[in-house]
């Protein structure tokens, strides 16, 4: 009886009493799928973790364990993931590598978002020869070997974190102010910004309250996937000896120094690549599934 | 098509230009010289070395003769290579980087567009899932952890191929480092491969190649790979400068002597002309390819090919 009454409570719930919206459309899209579902659920995981996993161990990231170097993971010990060469933690390094990592990630992420999403915008709303300036510039910038700017950078003027910090932001967010630009050049000449003119709203009003806000979708989208590719930069450039530095680490220095290491402890490689690897993995997979659910040809 | 080719050459020139100019000024403001050693240099010394390799002009000097040099095609001597010029170096250490990438991108090419295809006539089977999530993880594994695993499992715990270094281009030498290097494209170009394949694959021409009674497999051959390469295609000019930046990596933890290794080596020694070097012959190489690949693109679609000619 509990049964036929809560089914037909199901029906009436999916009966459209309103409207659903484009977004609401997307999120139902997005839980359906399970991939993305998972990977999002696997990050959170990832992220309590780094948080604070680093307090349940009794080592501190730079604490040098004499008794233990290259070991395997050692409960009895207290080091779960093992040491590296030099006798230091690996579960502790591990989880703090990721702090700086993520860190990179979300500061660079957002660099990228201010200018991109600006940068984009005003091109794309002006349009005529305003635009085609600003654009043959990202397409000049867009031609040049970054990477080997960016070495050159770190190199010149030392391994400053925050140097790290602009120059990956500074590059990322070429590839947003391409696609904000296109998407706002089909929204100015839609009525709703025709009658905000009419109302007589100023132009920078205009971009913010009216072009920005429904340039959301996209956004959210080139946010999830900026996200592993700052990561990957970083480890990249941590990985050359040229990113974070010394007792600091992140993935990609870990990553180097297991690689040297794995001859004698393959651990201290496997643990740093593989939560580095998991987290590309998921906000890859957490991306594609956003970009399906928010394209309305799907549905 | 010529006009459209020269036009893009031309536009060429400000992207060089930047780059030079950026790469040449961050290098000259940065603390140390080529010059710096552990010995106290005499004064004497300093300057005829100062003199020799014109440093002793304002920095808009050097700039303007540097770029007065290099439009001639002449990229100077190096500073840290004694008895080497720029040229010389570069001549030794492109030919390993580029059978190293050209081999990446081919097999990423070849192994991508046959996966993409797989996935995509067998759509939503097991096999596209299996195929498109080792894609996904593919994408996910930057080449600097794919070298190293590679090399622990297949060099370390198996000794089935060499751990590192050139051996003068021997296949066994290369697998590993190929296989490296090109497993991320692999992956891009296969997920690119797949959804433009999937799109053709729906489209009217098709299903008429498929009523006249062609087989799956000509009518994918004949009609459908061409038009579905042409994301792939597009795709290539950053696929080829991202194994390019990638070579840097990958040089280094096989140990291969290419121009990538030069270029970290040089820049931590402020070897002023090298580095400047090694930056300009890989701008000028990515702006051609990217241009290679605009023509390829313009002969695979017929109608950018009207639009330029």
């Amino acid at each position: 009886m509990f049964n036929s009454s809560s089914k037909t409570l199901h029906k009436a719930a999916q009966l459209p009493k309103h409207g659903k919206s484009l977004w609401h459309h997307a999120w139902l899209r997005l839980k359906s799928n399970k991939l993305a579902l998972f990977s999002a659920f696997t990050l959170l995981f990832l992220l309590l973790m780094i948080v604070f996993g680093p307090y349940f161990s009794q080592y501190a990231f730079d604490f040098i364990d004499w008794e233990y170097m290259s070991i395997a993971p050692d409960f009895a010990s207290g080091h779960y993931f093992g040491t590296d060469a030099l006798g230091r933690d690996l579960y502790v390094r591990t989880l703090l590598g990721g702090r700086i990592s993520l860190l990179v990630g979300l500061v660079a992420t957002s660099v990228s978002l201010i200018i991109g999403v600006t940068y984009g915008a005003v091109a794309g709303y002006f349009g005529g020869g305003i635009d085609s300036i600003m654009m043959r510039l990202v397409d000049v910038l867009y031609a040049l070997p970054f990477m080997f700017l960016v070495i050159l950078l770190t190199v010149v003027f030392g391994n400053h974190i925050s140097l790290i910090f602009a120059a990956i932001g500074g590059y990322i967010w070429l590839d947003m102010a391409r696609i904000v630009r296109g998407q706002t050049m089909s929204l100015k000449n839609k009525e709703f910004i025709e009658a905000a003119q009419a109302m007589g709203a100023t132009t920078p009003a205009i971009i913010f309250k009216h072009i920005l806000p429904n340039l959301f979708g996209i956004v959210v989208v080139y946010i999830t996937l900026t996200i592993p590719q700052v990561i990957l930069i970083e480890a990249f450039l941590s990985f050359l000896g040229l990113g974070i530095q010394e007792p600091y680490t992140s993935w990609g220095a870990l990553v180097n120094e297991g690689a040297l290491d794995m001859e004698i402890s393959a651990y201290s490689l496997l643990f740093p690549a593989g939560f580095l690897a998991v987290t590309l993995f998921c906000f890859n997979f957490i991306g594609d599934g956003i970009r399906d659910a928010i394209d309305p040809k799907k549905s | 098509m010529f006009n459209y080719i020269l036009k893009r050459l031309l536009a060429a020139i400000p992207t060089l230009l930047l780059l030079i100019t950026v790469a040449f000024f961050l290098l000259r403001v940065a603390p140390g010289g080529p010059f710096d050693s552990e010995k106290e240099m005499p004064v004497e010394i300093q300057r005829s070395l100062a003199a020799k390799y014109h440093m002793d002009e304002t920095l808009l000097q050097q700039y303007f003769r540097y770029l007065a040099n290099i439009s001639r095609g002449d990229f100077g001597p190096s500073f840290q290579y004694k008895d080497f010029t720029v040229t010389e170096l570069i001549a030794e250490g492109f030919p390993v980087s580029l059978s190293l990438g050209s081999l990446a991108l081919f097999f990423a090419l070849i192994v991508g567009v046959s996966i993409g295809t797989i996935a995509a006539v067998k759509q939503n089977s097991w096999a596209d899932y299996l195929l498109m999530s080792s894609a996904m993880s593919g994408i996910s594994v930057p080449n600097f952890v794919v070298a190293p695993l590679l090399l622990l499992f297949f060099a370390v715990y198996r000794d089935w191929f060499p751990a590192g270094g050139w051996g003068e281009g021997q296949w066994r030498y290369l697998i590993l480092p190929v296989l490296a290097l090109s497993l991320h494209y692999v992956a891009y170009i296969s997920r690119l491969m797949r959804s433009s394949m999937i799109e053709i694959l729906q489209s009217d021409y098709i299903r008429t190649a498929r009523a006249k009674g062609l087989s799956l497999s000509q009518v994918i051959i004949k009609h459908a790979l061409r038009p579905a390469l042409l994301p792939v295609v597009s795709y290539l000019g950053p696929a080829a400068a991202g194994i390019i930046t990638g070579s840097v990596v990958i040089e280094k933890i096989f140990a291969i002597p290419g121009l990538g290794a030069y270029f970290v080596q040089g820049a931590l020694n402020r070897d002023y002309t090298l580095v400047m070097g090694v930056i300009v012959f890989f701008g000028v190489l990515i702006v051609l390819f990217n241009l290679l690949v605009d023509v390829l693109y313009a002969w695979l679609d017929p109608k950018i090919r009207l639009e330029y000619s």
